[in-house]
């Protein structure tokens, strides 16, 4: 008798772990579903949005800019043609009337008219490249950034006449023997192609800042981050100064900002 | 058919020879382009187009302009056409393929045009101006040869080339629209974002594409016994007089625009064209030009009296034909460059590979024109 009565105990204690197990099963699904990709994509969408703010305030010597511009132009194998007509450029410097030439005014402080403006990409959120580039050779990423497949781009430079910042560059030329020291770790280009600043996406991936932020991170003159994340850097800078965009009246929603 | 483009007098040979010796010289120095890469050129990251789009710009509106033979002849039965019509379409193949030529020159990576195919972009214009020019292409391509191979014998054309001739006037139309929306969908290129382009493009090319037909039309009557008909080169000198009237007042309204507004980036273009920047102003000369020719031939071509006169409609045809190159070619294309995103003054002028190449593929259109227009001639000298 006892031994029946055992036995039906651990039948019923079997059937009643099967059933809290099956609901339990049934339940984890959202949880499943979380975990496949593409519900991982959709999540990434939301998650991150790569911006930048350039305190021009931080950038007072001549070697304050170099130190940026040849991190970058190093790192990414920028060729240097020497003249300005086959001129290959990611980030570089530009006299203020001609960052913002919509607001000229000829009794700005001599500090601003004589500053020269750090300028690259903005990986506008509304990337007018984007829009018009016939193979989706530039495409804009989950994460904001517009990106560049040198091997798919048929040269049309459709996106140099649609960029309303004068970011994109052409290797008119080939354009490895201008390179000074190759750097094995990124691709070289072919003439043919279009090419432009990539917030250094390949840094991003591995954890690391870019190249050029980097450069100045004693005096914090670029400052990196993600938009979408209320406790990052450039949130709470974004949050403390004033801060302009190139031509925000384009609509095109630039992902760089500068403190004046 | 073909075989009528194979006999020929010694004028004729003589013409193909000249255009094969172009072609060649262009195909060479193309050649160089490819292993240079486009730096053979005058283009620069500031002005990224320049000559070869200029060409294709225009030479979109030449391609257009058979439409008009086509609307007053298929809708509203005006018989007088029926001689030429041929020559209409047959000058747009021409004009079609010379437009992909000078794309195709353009490209950085020639032998990635695929991509253009293998990955389709609707939200690229670019998309479907390959979509609508080549569509154009075929629509004349398959009308031409088949309404021609009927009247070789002497037979009405066939019922299912009506449809493809309808669906032809509207892809007319659109091939310049949409070549016009490349520019006028462009944040920041102040010269571009007009939403009068289209009409612009329009009007230019119901000017330059007729005025160039008048050229052929008058030239084939010269070189051969065909006569086209005097009424039907008429018309297309009223065709030319209304559009060159319509094309300059569009201009007027764009200096309106941009002069009473004063917005210095809608100024700055023009300023530019016409009266030059901080001491730049290459362009000036042909601006000018552009525009003096455009007012001469308005004042030969108004008055009936004076279009009348042959020798006077075909100087107007020529004056209409340059001036509307430079302005829709040049003028546009380098224009709406000038000033640069970051308001610099950065010039272009073409380099001498880069003339040669634009004239090599000229040299094809007109290789090809004269191919198609003979074969259309023979036939015609023969039934009419």
């Amino acid at each position: 008798m006892v031994m029946s009565y055992e036995s039906k105990a651990n039948r019923r204690q079997f059937l009643k772990i099967l059933g809290f197990s099956t609901l339990s099963g049934l339940g984890s699904i959202p949880a499943i579903w979380a975990l496949t990709p593409q519900f991982a994509i959709r999540n990434l969408q939301s998650e991150k949005r790569w911006a930048m703010v350039v305190d021009m305030k931080k950038f007072r010597t001549e070697e304050d800019y170099k130190k940026c511009i040849d991190a970058c132009h190093t790192i990414h194998n920028v060729p240097d043609f020497g003249n300005p007509k086959d001129e290959v450029k990611w980030i570089w410097k530009m006299p203020y009337r001609n960052t913002f030439p919509e607001q000229e005014d000829e009794y700005i402080s001599d500090g601003v008219k004589q500053m020269p403006f750090m300028v690259l990409c903005n990986h506008c959120k509304n990337p007018p490249c984007v829009r018009v580039c016939p193979t989706k050779a530039t495409f804009k990423r989950i994460d904001g950034i517009v990106q560049m497949d040198y091997h798919r781009c048929i040269g049309c430079r459709f996106c140099m006449a649609a960029c309303p910042y004068g970011s994109r560059s052409f290797n008119f030329r080939e354009p490895r023997p201008f390179i000074k020291e190759k750097n094995p770790e990124y691709p070289t280009r072919t003439r043919g192609v279009v090419e432009k600043c990539n917030f250094c996406e390949e840094r991003l991936s591995k954890g690391l800042s870019p190249a050029c932020v980097e450069a100045c991170k004693d005096n914090k003159a670029l400052i990196f981050g993600d938009l979408n994340d209320p406790d990052s850097e450039v949130r709470k800078v974004l949050e403390s100064n004033y801060t302009i965009r190139r031509k925000p009246e384009l609509g095109t929603q630039p992902g760089v900002y500068y403190i004046v | 058919m073909f075989e009528k483009a194979l006999s020929g007098d010694r004028r004729y040979w003589g013409w193909i020879f000249f255009l094969l010796l172009i072609m060649g010289t262009g195909f060479i120095f193309y050649i160089k382009q490819l292993n240079y890469g486009l730096g053979i050129t005058g283009m620069s990251r500031d002005i990224s187009w320049g000559l070869y789009i200029a060409q294709f710009t225009f030479l979109v509106g030449v391609a257009a302009s058979a439409v008009m033979l086509v609307i007053p002849y298929y809708l509203h039965d005006y018989k007088k056409f029926g001689k030429i019509i041929i020559f209409g379409e047959f000058l747009a193949i021409s004009a079609v393929i010379m437009c992909l030529m000078f794309v195709f020159v353009d490209m950085g990576q020639p032998m990635r045009a695929m991509n253009m195919i293998l990955y389709p972009t609707p939200n690229s214009i670019m998309f479907w101006d390959m979509v609508v020019l080549n569509g154009y292409l075929l629509l004349n391509l398959i009308i031409g040869w088949t309404t021609l191979s009927a009247e070789r014998n002497e037979l009405p054309p066939p019922k299912w080339v009506k449809p493809l001739i309808y669906i032809s006037i509207p892809w007319a139309i659109s091939i310049h629209t949409v070549t016009a929306f490349l520019y006028a969908g462009l944040p920041g290129r102040h010269l571009w974002l007009t939403a009068i382009m289209a009409p612009r493009f329009l009007a230019s090319a119901f000017a330059s594409g007729p005025a160039l037909l008048i050229i052929l039309c008058l030239t084939v009557k010269r070189i051969s016994s065909f006569d086209p008909g005097k009424e039907a080169i008429q018309t297309l000198g009223k065709i030319v007089t209304y559009a060159v009237i319509i094309n300059l007042f569009f201009f007027v309204l764009e200096l309106f625009t941009a002069f009473y507004s004063k917005i210095p980036g809608h100024m700055h273009p023009f300023q530019y064209l016409f009266f030059g920047i901080e001491g730049h102003g290459k362009l000036i000369p042909w601006m000018w030009t552009a525009f003096i020719l455009s007012i001469m031939a308005i004042i030969l071509l108004i008055n009936p009296n004076m279009r009348e006169n042959e020798n006077i409609l075909i100087v107007s045809a020529v004056l209409v034909f340059i001036s509307t190159w430079i302005d829709k070619g040049m003028g546009l294309v380098i224009g709406g460059f000038i000033p640069n995103p970051f308001e610099e003054i950065i010039e272009y002028s073409p380099t001498v590979p880069e003339v040669l190449i634009t004239l090599g593929v000229w040299a094809t259109g007109l290789l090809i024109i004269t191919v198609l227009y003979k074969i259309a001639v023979s036939i015609k000298e023969k039934t009419v």
